[in-house]
């Protein structure tokens, strides 16, 4: 494993064994906006990539090409299709199911039989530690736990990989370190690729096995960092020196992005 | 990890309940307006009318004598025929909005797949709703056969507004992201209607529903007007009879009832839309 060390990688060639990988992938929108730029990176099983930038760089885009929401107009995306986990911005629960049946969603649209869906909803609620809110409503629970609700969805299907749109963004710090931590903990436990996107330096270092950099508009991968830190991390990680310093060089980065 | 070890409930607290509370407030309300509406009946009955007037309004004790409490007098006087005729508009009423329901669920469902048919019908929609149904009466008795069928169309008029542009609004009201869930696991167009746009616009059906639940039964009563026969006829043509005999305590009586009718009605929806989305639909008042 390589160290905190900033490399620029312009045209890295991703590995053969890669679960996600983006060659040379451009985007150019309809309406002729630029959004990506000729981005290539991977992710294998057991990594958790996180992508960093300014506002409107073309992140989530990134995200809309690997799960088809979206066709990219330049290069490649290879990533199994049938095997995607997607954690929108929001929780996206609908309203009018419990919990339980909102967990369920996933695996009723793939058409599985009511017994199996249920015990694989069952078990995806423990693992998001929502026991006991199983017939709570969307609207009886917290911004956090309904985020713990829109995980345990994805989870059901046991998907090889995870995208994240900002799940976090919209919860208080608390909140957002605690769900830090259960994600962290579910990717140990599952062994999924991810790849998060987020604005938070310190959120990124503390979740990755490593942080990409984007630039403004058209979004090129600027710089890479790989986070040296051993799993399982704790709440404490956030204030040791190392990290506060690889924060720093991504901090740094970051801010040429923005020029 | 000792962090995941807390139980989840002490950090993030359950968002208490709190529209099932009931307040005195709720019913003192309708009472008091209840009391305002007969002092204004007794004050137009007995002091703003002359006396030789006062049979177009006769007093509210008048009413519960002549037009309540008496069961039959003659054929038509009395509340047994006023409530028949009443029985009578509510089976159009229910039937008309039942037609209406099923033809405007349907064009909503097919507006909604359909931006091109949405384009296409809107305006006519629009037009058939603030078309006045009395000035059409001539052209529906030459085209249509039946004063059933005729009295049921100008409900189905009446009504269909509401339930198209409610069931629209509510099937097109789905969040982007829920419908990128669905695109996501591939689901078809079917299950994309029935599992979340369907129940999406539940809310706005209930409303739509109770909206032209009150129409029907206006709709029915204008049709008793203009649309009927010998028999047993509905509120509307006995209301007609009554005003022409200047028969006030009767006029009144099946006035009242006709309103109560939509009042019926319309309470019948509200519950029935709270025994299906109540659970998990709130409606914001802003604080």
């Amino acid at each position: 494993m390589r160290t905190a060390d900033s490399t620029i990688m312009s045209n890295t060639t991703p590995s053969s064994n890669a679960l996600l990988s983006f060659n040379n992938v451009s985007m150019t929108f309809d309406e002729g906006t630029k959004a990506l730029d000729n981005v290539s990176f991977s992710i294998n099983a057991g990594e958790f990539v996180t992508v960093v930038g300014p506002s409107g760089c073309g992140k989530s885009t990134l995200l809309r090409i690997a799960s088809n929401l979206e066709a990219n107009t330049g290069g490649t995306c290879s990533i199994d299709r049938e095997s995607i986990g997607y954690v929108f911005q929001d929780a996206t629960l609908m309203p009018w199911r419990t919990v339980a049946r909102n967990v369920e969603l996933i695996a009723e649209l793939h058409k599985l039989g009511k017994t199996e869906r249920q015990q694989l909803a069952s078990d995806a609620i423990d693992l998001v530690g929502l026991r006991g809110f199983e017939d709570k409503y969307p609207r009886q629970l917290s911004g956090g736990m309904r985020m713990r609700a829109s995980l345990a969805r994805s989870l059901v299907m046991k998907p090889k990989v995870f995208l994240f749109d900002e799940p976090f963004g919209a919860l208080d710090e608390i909140t957002r370190e605690r769900l830090n931590d259960e994600l962290l903990r579910l990717f140990q436990h599952e062994g999924f690729a991810g790849l998060f996107i987020t604005h938070s330096i310190t959120e990124a270092v503390y979740m990755s096995t490593k942080v990409l950099v984007m630039s403004a508009r058209p979004g090129k991968i600027i710089a890479s960092f790989d986070v040296p830190f051993a799993y399982p991390r704790t709440h404490d990680l956030r204030y040791e020196p190392e990290f506060g310093e690889l924060c720093g060089k991504i901090s740094h980065a970051l801010r040429g992005a923005h020029e | 990890m000792s962090t995941t070890d807390t139980p989840i409930s002490t950090i993030e607290e359950i968002i208490p309940d709190k529209r099932d509370k009931v307040a005195l407030t709720d019913y003192l309300g309708p009472i008091v307006v209840f009391i305002f509406f007969i002092g204004v009946w007794y004050l137009l009955s007995c002091v703003v009318l002359p006396e030789q007037k006062r049979f177009l309004l006769p007093t509210p004790h008048k009413v519960l004598s002549d037009g309540f409490f008496v069961w039959r007098s003659g054929e038509r006087r009395g509340l047994q025929p006023i409530l028949m005729s009443v029985w009578d508009t509510a089976k159009i009423a229910l039937v008309g909005l039942c037609i209406t329901i099923v033809i405007g669920m349907s064009l909503a469902v097919l507006m909604s797949s359909s931006r091109w048919l949405e384009r296409a019908t809107w305006p006519y929609l629009v037009a058939i709703q603030s078309a006045p149904v009395l000035a059409l009466t001539p052209l529906i008795r030459a085209l249509i056969d039946g004063t059933q069928t005729q009295r049921l169309l100008v409900v189905v008029l009446i009504a269909m507004f509401p339930i198209v542009s409610n069931t629209l609004f509510g099937l097109l009201s789905a969040d982007k992201s829920q419908h990128e869930l669905f695109t996501l696991q591939g689901a078809s167009r079917w299950t994309r209607l029935m599992k979340l746009q369907f129940p999406a616009a539940l809310p706005n059906i209930f409303v739509g529903f109770r909206i032209s639940a009150g129409l029907a039964v206006i709709g029915a009563v204008v049709g008793d007007f203009y649309f009927r026969q010998g028999g047993v006829v509905g509120v509307g043509a006995q209301i007609d009879v009554y005003r022409n005999r200047l028969w006030g305590a009767e006029l009144i009586t099946a006035i009242i009832l006709a309103s109560a009718l939509g009042l019926v009605v319309f309470l019948f929806f509200g519950w029935v839309s709270r025994r299906a989305i109540g659970k998990w639909h709130i409606t914001n008042r802003g604080h």
